[in-house]
């Protein structure tokens, strides 16, 4: 059997495992990180893409709304080509209750976040499409920020100092002996290879999925999953973040993600078995059209690209807790020696996508000790893999001499500086892989050769090919032909990964059946079915 | 609020046929084609302004997208707007020029006889492509010596006799470079015991638009719309234009592109073969004279968009003797002023050839279509004389001084 020395293995490839992942790498310990499918592919991604001014939680939670705001300033400068500094307005109607929008302001203020109260026209202004009858709105510094890239720059970034990733790889055992833990078995799911990782310490970073990590050594970390459903609508129809001024409830906050706004979220609890399976449900999308055209009136008769949900991992301190009071909604790090005795093993959960970067120093901090090294962390200044420059330097268009100014403003909004490594001025490379969010065949290649990307699914994360208001009927094929001659993969294969991917694709226009989206599914249907006869997918095998 | 409106570009299912049917795209990879330039990359400026692609002053705004499209997308508007509202843009002295049909009209009427001629000198034309980039290749309509506003004024007080009437929209073309065909259209009404009421008329404003000069088109969209309330009153009198292009701007792109008022004269516009098969249908067919022709049919883009070409092509049908045949639907690839530029120039000839083939095989006697530009282009390119379709019926009902076959081609 296959076995890998290093000091660190992280289980899970969303965004806290990917921080801590990156934060070690740049401590100089040495890091493995073991994802059971793809980066991202978990709560990491299933989100808003909020960069939360802290404004939300500031009348509720003042310690949340502190560190968001500390946090936001940080990630704007490190993380620049992963964020859009949009901005955002907090709206109240007329049955919103106005003691909400005085409590704002002073909540703010105490904060320390720049909340300024606006005229209705002013608000009008940054946001033409809101809802005319609102009677109250105020500026806050909120922002967009993309998960996909922000893990996938992370990693990339841990990569390059030399941090292994095994993705698609799940973790079948934690080994232990008589010192505590020493490592884990892996299988990866692809080809089936069984394998060890020896380390000194293993960081449980797998969210929601901790509790059955924790559970494989025998102890107990209850979980109290709760789904957020979300809805895309097909291009951005608000320029900046919209929040409702009222309490945090169901679909309050409009935020515009790259080329498309998202509605959400709900929050329903569910069962942990569920966890993997959990899907939109029929009552959700109504409760999220009525949240939505509240904001921005005639939104819901505009299409709508696909709803999905995410699974939040909170998590109770107390063992044996059975109720909901010890749940903690901040950010919690658990080390198994002082809890539960076991040596080696720590778990990170609860927080937020905005306070990664403070979950991984804390966690790192933690390793540290583990591994008595006393690294200061640097997180905090050392900007992300395509972000070095200040600013969004527009790419000077002549280096580009002969590519779209849409597709040039296109990957370099998704890679940063990275742009200069994929678009190179040759009709092969420029040619649209993805004509609804122009990838090229040349990001197309550099994300199959630098990004961890294993198939179509993967790809789509990496670059928003199939995001589109096609959702992937015309580059499914065109990307699947990569594979073929970069990953060297089998017909049978490719047609394999093809279906996933449109399954993958289907899951998420299922609850949103009508109007565009349905002539949209039909021409699909008709190209993937009709024309090119894709075949029906086989049974996959189930997982951990 | 969204404007629901402004937003057919959500409909767009990318099914790609616009891309396929466009005459553009399909001879020239400088431009990606109206789904990308349209739809696609709307989505695009709407995050970011600067996403504005260069390639989009490649569209030559025939519509033929906008005909094809099984959704309802506004394809050559989206991009229309898109170009216009460019915050970048700059106006060249060129498409100021080629823009300002009006103008040029007036002054070129006046001094027919030198601007014919010198327009005909190669030295000064490629003089012209040097300094404003028309294409020296290209030959320039021929100017009338007196434009057909001025002869219209004499026509009031016998007009004002008939019982019925109908304002005529004659357009810059008949105004300056062929005032032969509105004398025709008025002695059809006329015989139909039909007067004619023209209005001080400004340019439809196509030109304008097509050259990304929308706030000068929407001044004049204003003007005649005025003018034109102005000669119906409350009756419901018809508007007639024998221009397929300014048709479509005064019954589509005033409403749709420039978003002007046009209730006033809403449901009145109408291509003039339309109302003429209209009338032949409801009252009787006048009594025509066979003409023993081979004719060839062109139907321009613009038509096609309005869904206009079989009231022409109906029409013609009642021509006796007439061998009426129909070319295959193609731009002819002028596109208006498009054509006249020197960047377009080669694009412009490679879009009409299979047209141009199509007619060579033929060997007509006449070409016939609606539209003033098709006409320059086809008159330029093969060796046949292009008429209006009012012209024949003219000379089927026995107008005088219509159409001698044989004569000197107006347009070159």
């Amino acid at each position: 059997m296959k076995s890998i020395e290093t000091d660190v293995v992280i289980i899970g490839g969303g965004v806290t495992g990917a921080g801590t992942f990156r934060d070690c790498l740049i401590r100089g310990i040495p890091a493995v990180l073991v994802e059971k499918n793809d980066l991202a592919s978990g709560t990491t991604g299933r989100n808003h893409g909020l960069l939360h001014s802290g404004a939300r939680y500031a009348v509720k939670d003042s310690a949340s709304a502190v560190e968001c705001i500390g946090e936001n300033r940080i990630l704007k400068k490190i993380a620049r080509h992963c964020i859009e500094d949009t901005g955002g307005l907090f709206v109240a109607l007329d049955d919103d209750d106005p003691a909400y929008s005085d409590k704002l302001i002073v909540s703010c203020r105490s904060a320390g976040i720049a909340c300024r109260e606006i005229t209705r026209q002013e608000a009008l202004q940054i946001e033409p499409n809101l809802n005319p009858q609102i009677v109250r709105a105020f500026t806050v510094p909120d922002a967009t920020i993309d998960p996909f890239r922000l893990v996938s720059a992370n990693v990339l970034d841990a990569r390059e100092r030399g941090g292994q990733v095994y993705t698609h790889t799940r973790v079948c055992r934690i080994m232990t002996g008589p010192e505590g833990v020493t490592g884990v078995q892996c299988q990866n799911r692809l080809t089936g290879e069984i394998f060890e990782i020896r380390a000194r310490v293993v960081a449980n970073a797998s969210g929601v999925w901790g509790e059955k990590v924790c559970r494989a050594t025998g102890i107990e970390m209850k979980m109290f999953p709760s789904k957020g459903s979300l809805i895309i609508f097909d291009y951005r129809v608000n320029r900046v973040v919209v929040n409702a001024c009222r309490m945090p409830a169901d679909a309050d906050i409009f935020v515009p993600g790259d080329t498309v706004s998202l509605i959400g979220t709900t929050s329903r609890k569910i069962a942990y078995e569920d966890i993997d399976t959990a899907e939109v449900e029929e009552e959700e999308i109504a409760v999220l059209l009525e949240g939505a055209e509240r904001l921005v009136p005639n939104v819901s008769k505009t299409r709508l690209l696909r709803a999905y949900c995410g699974v939040r991992p909170l998590i109770s301190l107390e063992k044996g807790t059975v109720d909901g009071r010890a749940i903690s909604r901040g950010i919690v790090l658990v080390d198994h020696e002082d809890r539960d005795g076991l040596k080696g093993l720590i778990s990170v959960a609860g927080g937020k996508l905005m306070t990664y970067r403070l979950m991984a120093e804390k966690t790192t901090d933690l390793i540290c000790h583990k591994l008595d090294r006393t690294d200061p962390c640097t997180t905090n200044s050392l900007p992300l893999p395509g972000s070095e420059t200040k600013g969004r330097v527009p790419a000077r268009r002549n280096q580009f001499k002969g590519i779209s100014a849409s597709v040039i403003g296109s990957t370099q909004y998704r890679h940063g500086e990275r742009v200069h490594q994929i678009l190179k001025s040759d009709r092969k490379n420029d040619g649209l892989i993805c004509e609804c969010e122009m990838v090229t065949a040349g990001e197309v290649e550099y994300a199959l050769q630098h990004l961890n990307v294993e198939d179509i699914v993967d790809l789509r994360r990496r670059t928003r090919l199939g995001m589109g208001p096609c959702q992937g009927t015309l580059c499914a094929c065109r990307a699947t032909s990569f594979f073929i001659d970069l990953k060297k993969i089998s017909g049978e294969k490719a047609n394999q990964m093809l279906v996933d991917f449109i399954e993958e694709r289907w899951k998420g226009i299922k609850p949103i059946l009508w109007g565009d989206a349905l002539r949209e599914t039909e021409f699909s249907y008709w190209i993937h079915q009709g024309l090119i006869s894709t075949k029906k997918k086989s049974e996959t095998p189930d997982e951990v | 609020m969204i404007n629901l409106d402004n937003i057919s570009f959500d409909h767009c299912i990318k099914c790609t046929v616009c891309t396929v049917y466009c005459p553009v795209a399909r001879v020239t990879h400088l431009y990606p084609g109206p789904k990308f330039s349209g739809p696609d990359t709307e989505r695009l400026r709407i995050k970011n302004p600067d996403l504005l692609d260069d390639s989009l002053k490649y569209c030559s705004n025939c519509k033929r997208c906008e005909i094809v499209c099984p959704s309802d997308v506004n394809i050559a508007d989206i991009i229309r707007l898109a170009s216009a509202n460019n915050p970048k843009r700059k106006l060249s002295l060129r498409d100021l020029i080629l823009s300002s049909t009006d103008l040029i009209g007036q002054v070129a009427t006046r001094t027919a006889v030198i601007v014919n001629w010198t327009m005909k000198l190669s030295p000064l034309r490629r003089l012209m492509q040097l300094i404003l980039g028309l294409s020296h290749e290209r030959a320039f309509p021929q100017y009338a010596s007196s434009s057909f506003s001025k002869w219209a004024v004499g026509l009031i007080q016998t007009q004002e006799t008939y019982p019925e009437k109908v304002v005529y929209f004659h357009g810059c073309y008949v105004n300056y470079n062929d005032p032969d065909l509105g004398k025709s259209v008025v002695q059809v009404l006329n015989r139909l015991n039909i007067g004619v009421v023209t209005t001080a008329e400004k340019c439809c404003g196509i030109p304008l638009i097509s050259n990304n000069r929308l706030e000068e088109a929407k001044k004049h969209a204003r003007h005649n719309i005025d003018v034109l309330k102005k000669a119906v009153g409350d009756s419901d009198m018809k508007i007639v234009l024998t221009s397929s292009s300014c048709c479509l701007a005064l019954d589509h792109e005033y409403e749709n592109l420039l978003e002007m008022d046009t209730t006033s004269i809403q449901g009145q516009i109408e291509l003039i073969t339309k109302f003429l098969y209209e009338a032949f249908e409801q009252e009787e067919t006048p009594s025509l004279k066979p003409l023993n022709l081979t004719v060839a049919y062109h139907a321009p883009c613009h038509l096609e968009r309005m869904g206009g070409v079989v009231y022409t092509v109906e029409l013609l049908k009642k021509i006796p003797g007439l061998n009426l045949r129909f070319l295959h639907s193609e731009c002819c690839g002028i596109s208006g002023t498009y054509g006249f530029k020197e960047e377009n120039y080669a694009i412009s000839q490679a879009i009409g050839q299979n047209l141009f083939d199509q007619i060579n095989d033929l060997k007509p006697d006449l070409v016939v279509t609606d539209c003033e530009t098709c006409k320059w282009q086809i008159e330029f390119n093969t060796a046949y004389q292009v008429v209006h379709p009012i012209t024949l019926l003219a000379k089927a009902m026995g107008c005088q001084n219509i159409l001698k076959t044989g004569e000197k081609k107006t347009g070159s």
